[in-house]
């Protein structure tokens, strides 16, 4: 077994493409998947059983549109149940791959290379089930198009001093942003399919898709400008994005909500669990489409010190939390650190502890770091964590209020459950048909991490 | 309008990229000056070599984000403090602080849709038809090979002469593009 073992160092300076790969193969190899790999009875029954939870949830909110929130299990005092716990979830998810997309581009970590452009699409699932909730959870969700400023028949313009408001843009702005920064980074790949597909219909559709890209090096130069400032763009924008979230909460003065350590903690969670959320896709997708030369174990390594990084932010913005509580010597922060700590939802913060704080610790452990069924596990045990962790912020802080003739607890009904599950189902029957669709590695990135793209003088 | 050259330009493939960097030098230097170099993927120095200098779209995202960014501030000042005010908690309605959030998200989109339109427009695309497409051997130029292309409206484009000038430069083949 001498052989399997490598130092941290190895690792780190192990090639991000294995050796012996060529421009032809790199193209033939991503784009195989695609254009002439049939598509496998697994693919059909994965993708089969992500369609009906997407069903599920069709119909849950078809219910709800019937019958109204009454149907959540939504009360006063807790007005935001589900629906917002699950919003800021997917959103957080999603910032994981406008990090790896925008924020490893400027600081050319070219191992991105590999993995940015299914993390741009998990990014892009993510905010589409994210954006489910909010519009669906206003109570007359046909018209949550009042959101939006734009001229009526009431002459009255949105509250712009709400953090409610900025969310709206924030969120709509990241969307239409994550989803430019995923169609251009496409287009010489389109321009790739284009050309190598026999079938007249792909390459009429592909060349619709690729806009008639032929590689020109003014193109190319113009290109990467617009790339490079779009990456620069992206990054102010997804900090921005999470901040703009805790905000909702920040704002108000629920304890348990109204501290400043929200902006910063909420984006160390959102890419803590994004990141989980890309070496839960990457693991498997790297296995079974055979793509171990391109998503190496550097990769899954560098991922997991990501993890391990934020996770210790997140671990602080508890800690500071709970000092705070004590600290401040206000009764009611400190009555929200003891009633998570020994109240109705005490299990649910001592397992968030265990998920987010303990198990993730495993990581220092450099085995573990490499070992891709132990990353997936864990992965999925942060992914659960900070779930938790929205759960904690969004129920907890709301079920004891000042006075204790307003105390409720919140029980989520089976609509609750079908429409979170189900959004779950959504973005992944996306991310497969992504996989047979479109190239799940950027090709021409790819290209340009092997020794021959550069100039020799 | 006059006749359109029935002959759109002669392209030249090579090898690899730094055969490319360098057969794009020498024809510039050559006096050639309407060339294009084809590539699977960007290559730096390459736009230089062929005599390109001028990159708009940074200016093109720079008025993008001024414009979305006083959008931004000029919306919310007009709908909260002009056309509509209205007294929430006290606060002022020109609050300007709670205003900034807004116009951050609204240059960053701006810009950002500029900077990927900008891109295209300059770069006249969508265009679906183009004739460098006519050769057949150029559909390998989105995979691992790289082309030089002289156009036929060059000042000192001529059939044989330019020919035996690429042929100079070592291609591994020679194809006249119809246009």
């Amino acid at each position: 077994m001498a052989e399997e073992y490598k130092t941290a160092a190895e690792i780190d300076r192990a090639p991000v493409i294995e050796p012996g790969h060529t421009f032809g193969t790199i193209t033939e190899k991503i784009s195989a998947i695609v254009l002439t790999r049939p598509a496998s009875n697994g693919w059909f029954i994965g993708f089969g059983l992500m369609f009906m939870l997407t069903m599920m949830m069709l119909f849950a909110i078809g219910y709800l549109f019937v019958k109204g929130i009454g149907i959540w299990g939504v009360t006063i005092p807790i007005g935001w149940g589900f629906a917002i716990v699950n919003f800021v979830w997917w959103i957080g998810i999603g910032h994981a791959g406008t990090l790896i997309s925008a924020i490893l581009l400027l600081l050319r970590q070219s191992w991105r290379n590999s993995i940015n452009r299914f993390a741009e699409a998990m990014t892009l699932f993510a905010v589409a089930s994210a954006g489910i909730f909010p519009a669906i959870h206003v109570g007359r969700p046909w018209l949550a198009y009042w959101l939006f400023p734009y001229p009526n028949t009431m002459r009255v313009w949105p509250q712009f001093r709400s953090p409610l408001m900025w969310d709206v843009f924030a969120v709509s702005t990241y969307a239409t942003i994550s989803a430019l920064f995923w169609f251009t980074g496409l287009i010489p790949d389109f321009a790739t399919l284009r050309d190598r597909t026999d079938k007249r219909w792909l390459k009429m559709i592909y060349g619709m898709l690729s806009m008639g890209w032929r590689g020109s090096a003014r193109h190319w130069h113009r290109y990467e400008t617009m790339y490079l400032l779009l990456a620069g763009l992206a990054t102010p924008l997804v900090l921005s994005v999470h901040t703009v979230v805790s905000f909702d909460f920040a704002v108000g003065i629920v304890p348990g909500w109204h501290t400043t350590i929200f902006p910063p903690y909420f984006v160390a969670g959102a890419i803590y669990s994004g990141f989980a959320m890309v070496l839960m896709l990457a693991i498997p997708i790297r296995k079974i489409y055979g793509l171990e030369d391109f998503i190496t174990e550097r990769h899954l390594q560098n991922s997991a010190k990501v993890m391990l990084a934020t996770g210790l932010i997140v671990a602080y913005g508890y800690g500071i939390e709970a000092f705070m509580g004590w600290y401040s010597g206000d009764r009611y922060d400190a009555f929200t650190l003891w009633n998570r700590l020994h109240g109705p939802y005490a299990f649910e913060y001592w397992l968030l502890l265990i998920c987010n704080i303990f198990i993730p610790q495993l990581l220092w452990i450099r085995k573990l770091r490499t070992s891709p069924v132990a990353l997936f596990l864990i992965s999925g045990v942060i992914l659960v964590g900070m779930w938790l962790e929205r759960f904690v912020i969004v129920v907890m802080s709301l079920h004891r209020d000042f006075l204790t003739s307003s105390w409720g607890m919140y029980y989520p009904t089976r609509w609750d459950w079908m429409t979170y599950v189900g959004t779950i189902g959504m973005f992944l029957a996306a991310m497969f048909l992504f996989l047979r669709i479109l190239p799940a590695i950027s090709i021409f990135e790819m290209r340009t991490l092997l020794p021959e793209a550069e100039v020799k003088e | 309008m006059a006749r359109r050259d029935p002959i759109y330009g002669l392209m030249a493939e090579f090898d690899s990229a730094t055969a490319l960097v360098e057969a794009a030098r020498k024809t510039h230097q050559a006096g050639y000056k309407k060339i294009d170099a084809y590539s699977p993927f960007p290559i730096e120095g390459l736009a230089e070599e062929i005599g390109f200098h001028h990159d708009e779209v940074p200016l093109v995202v720079l008025i993008g984000g001024i414009v979305g960014g006083c959008t931004g501030y000029l919306m919310q000042y007009w709908m909260s403090a002009v056309d509509y005010p209205l007294n929430i908690g006290g606060k002022p309605p020109h609050s300007w602080p709670a205003f900034i959030v807004i116009t951050f998200e609204m240059t960053i989109l701006f810009a950002g849709i500029s900077a990927v339109f900008g891109m295209l427009a300059l770069n006249g695309l969508p265009m679906p038809y183009h004739p460098v497409f006519n050769v057949e051997r150029f559909s390998s130029a989105s995979k691992d090979r790289f082309f030089l292309i002289v156009f036929s409206s060059d000042k000192k484009y001529s059939s044989g002469e330019t020919r035996s000038f690429l042929e100079g430069l070592a291609p591994r083949s020679i194809s006249e593009v119809p246009s």
